[in-house]
């Protein structure tokens, strides 16, 4: 009875059908490779040449690292719509940080980490103390730091017009004048730039920016593996360090559900809180971790984007919380919680680019976008609801 | 089986809730390797002792021992730890997960790797497979969920989980009120084999003839106070199905229905 070989053998007898069928993921997959065959007819050959591929990735990759936290915390059975605002919110906090306070780069990524962390940790306080849907209460937040966004980059930009003054005029900034700009003055823009000049290049701006793996690129360029320009230059010097990051956290995140107690918690929380309380789960720490988890993710996303743009904006990361949890649930997670998986979700990104940015790549009006995303959703759904049923006796 | 120590011993449990008297000082005794049939009609008091029992109430007077020392649970998660365990009608388990991950849910065997605490599947399925083929399921495939599962196996599956986590106290909550015939021959079946592993078995049903298959003694519940604990060989089935009811009115009901109740 205790004969590990026996156990083993009888571990194989289920149908490698049933097993695939089984994934999560697969509806994700199987899209993927439709809309891989829709633009390989559709599209001019550009689209999948190296080029091309990093240009879908990588906002795909941007999309992607919000849907991993979407897909996780979905899992656990919650919500974030604050997502998409955060991404604003959390901008602004690392542009001001880097420009007005004049934070180095290692210290204004911790401080905006730290930052996105407290106020995660506030959505999912918020709904484990009072047992409210985690829709409002993220709803909620998706107003107030949207707000925020605006009425503080026009703030810190007001700000920053003083202190160039102050500095012009060589005396320091005093404090009545700092309150009065902060608190008195009218106008400011909602968007702030001019981060480049302040960023020494180094270790932690080759983490958040630019491309990664030059060499090896450079190398295959020269081998004549890639394509060149005229000059001999590879016509893509790396790859971008977003879809790296991208790559990273969907890898992690799968080995943490699959690999890990802690996976087997977050799938056991959002399954049946009640259940899963009764064995020994801490799920309120476990929900809090993914609400501080999801808003982390978001203020990755700012930051990657800051630094690439050079620049921040209060309306970037508009409607990105639908975008991202529509990406989970392409990925397979289900909308009441303990089902899905983060590979799922990397291919509902990809799918997402791949849209966005093939459409571009063919004649066809890149406004069918949103009508294609809505349509990808019912199909990936519905398919994912019957192959579920079929694959987990779910009622 | 009287002279050794009782694993659980109760001693005139009261709980009121306000001015509602829910338990009326019940005392009893469970030893081990036994099954105790707790039955009741709706409202007798069943769910409230279990509760006491489980650590989810606390008694408003009365004291409870296990194997001889007083305990006073304050958590459910107190009486777990003292070797209770209770099976719920709702088992417990989570339907889309699959029976290895149920089986082990909040108690993940490890596997290190590193600094890095990763959840050791193998060795998981490999004791889960052990324990099905102990039951007597087939389980092909310890990946596979928990949702299809039938409602017996369900059941089999939780009690499985409570043993091999070491209870010494089982309590089960109705575990075949909602199943059909052959899967609650399954799990009675399951219970017998529990039992002589030297495991002390609360069995609360309604159903007399469920307790009585696989009970050695039985405790009536009626209105929050025992009818007494009565030996398999003292009690007919007829007479604990006529205790249970209050006597008369169903033994009338049943000469009406031409004894069919």
């Amino acid at each position: 009875m205790t004969d590990l070989s026996r156990s083993d053998e009888r571990l194989l007898k289920a149908s490698l059908i049933t097993r695939i069928l089984r994934r999560p993921e697969l509806g994700a997959l199987a899209g993927l490779v439709v809309i891989t065959a829709f633009f390989a007819v559709f599209a001019s050959d550009k689209m999948f040449q190296l080029s091309g591929i990093m240009n879908f990735l990588s906002p795909a990759a941007h999309l992607g690292i919000l849907a991993i936290g979407a897909a996780l915390l979905m899992i656990g059975g919650e919500f974030d719509l604050s997502v998409g605002s955060m991404v604003a919110f959390a901008g602004m906090i690392f542009a001001a940080s880097i420009t007005l306070i004049s934070m180095p780069l290692w210290l204004a990524v911790l401080f905006t980490l730290a930052f996105a962390g407290l106020i995660g940790w506030i959505n999912g306080m918020i709904v484990y103390r009072t047992g409210l849907p985690s829709f409002i209460v993220t709803l909620a937040f998706l107003f107030i730091l949207r707000g925020l966004a605006l009425v503080g980059l026009k703030a810190a930009t007001r700000v920053q017009v003083a202190m160039d003054k102050a500095e012009l005029s060589s005396e320091p900034l005093s404090t009545n004048q700092l309150i009065h700009a902060i608190f008195v003055e009218n106008g400011g823009a909602t968007q702030q730039r001019g981060l480049a000049e302040k960023i020494e290049p180094g270790f932690w701006s080759e983490l958040f920016s630019g491309d990664a793996l030059e060499g090896l690129f450079h190398w295959l360029a020269e081998a004549g593996y890639t394509a060149t320009f005229k000059s001999g230059l590879p016509k893509v010097t790396g790859i971008p360090v977003e879809i790296i990051w991208f790559l990273l956290l969907s890898m992690l995140a799968t080995l943490v559900l699959i690999k890990t107690p802690l996976g087997n918690w977050i799938f056991a929380s959002g399954g049946d809180p009640e259940a899963a309380r009764k064995s020994g789960v801490p799920v309120s720490q476990v929900k809090i971790g993914l609400f501080i988890f999801t808003a982390c993710c978001a203020a990755l996303v700012a930051m990657l984007t800051v630094l690439d743009a050079g620049s921040t904006d209060a309306a970037r990361g508009k409607q990105k919380e639908f975008e991202a949890i529509i990406a989970a649930v392409i990925g397979g997670c289900m909308l009441t919680g303990g089902y899905g998986s983060a590979i799922g979700a990397f291919f509902g990104a990809i799918i997402f680019g791949m849209v966005a940015i093939g459409l571009t790549y063919t004649q066809i009006d890149q406004d069918w976008y949103l009508v294609f995303l809505g349509v990808m959703l019912l199909v990936a759904v519905t398919f994912n609801k019957y192959v579920r049923r079929y694959a987990t006796g779910e009622k | 089986m009287a002279k050794e120590q009782p694993l659980i011993h109760l001693n005139n449990i009261i709980k009121h809730f306000g001015s509602v008297v829910a338990l009326n000082g019940v005392s009893m005794n469970i030893y081990p390797g036994e099954v105790m049939g707790l039955l009741g009609d709706n409202g007798a008091g069943k769910s409230t002792l279990i509760k006491v029992l489980s650590g989810v109430h606390r008694p408003t007077s009365g004291n409870m021992m296990i194997s001889g020392d007083t305990v006073n649970f304050t958590t459910p998660r107190a009486a777990m730890d003292a070797g209770i365990a209770t099976v719920h009608q709702d088992l417990g388990m989570i339907p889309l997960m699959s029976v290895t991950r149920n089986f082990f849910m909040g108690r993940e065997p490890i596997k290190k790797w590193g600094p890095i605490k990763l959840f050791d599947h193998q060795y998981a399925n490999w004791v889960t497979c052990d324990e099905m083929q102990r039951i007597g399921i087939d389980v092909r495939d310890p990946d596979q969920a928990v949702g299809t599962l039938s409602g017996g196996e369900r059941q089999t599956v939780a009690i499985a989980r409570a043993v091999h986590f070491g209870a010494k106290v089982l309590i089960l909550d109705e575990p075949t009120s909602a199943l059909g015939v052959a899967q609650t021959s399954m799990v009675l079946k399951y219970i017998d084999k529990v039992r002589k592993n030297g495991l002390a078995v609360i069995f609360i049903t309604h159903n007399v003839r469920h307790a009585y298959a696989v009970g050695d003694r039985f405790t009536v519940l009626n209105r929050g106070t025992t009818l007494g604990t009565h030996t398999r060989s003292q009690i007919s089935m007829d007479e604990l199905q006529n205790l249970m009811a209050g006597g008369k009115e169903l033994q009338a009901l049943n000469e009406e229905l031409q004894g069919t109740v």
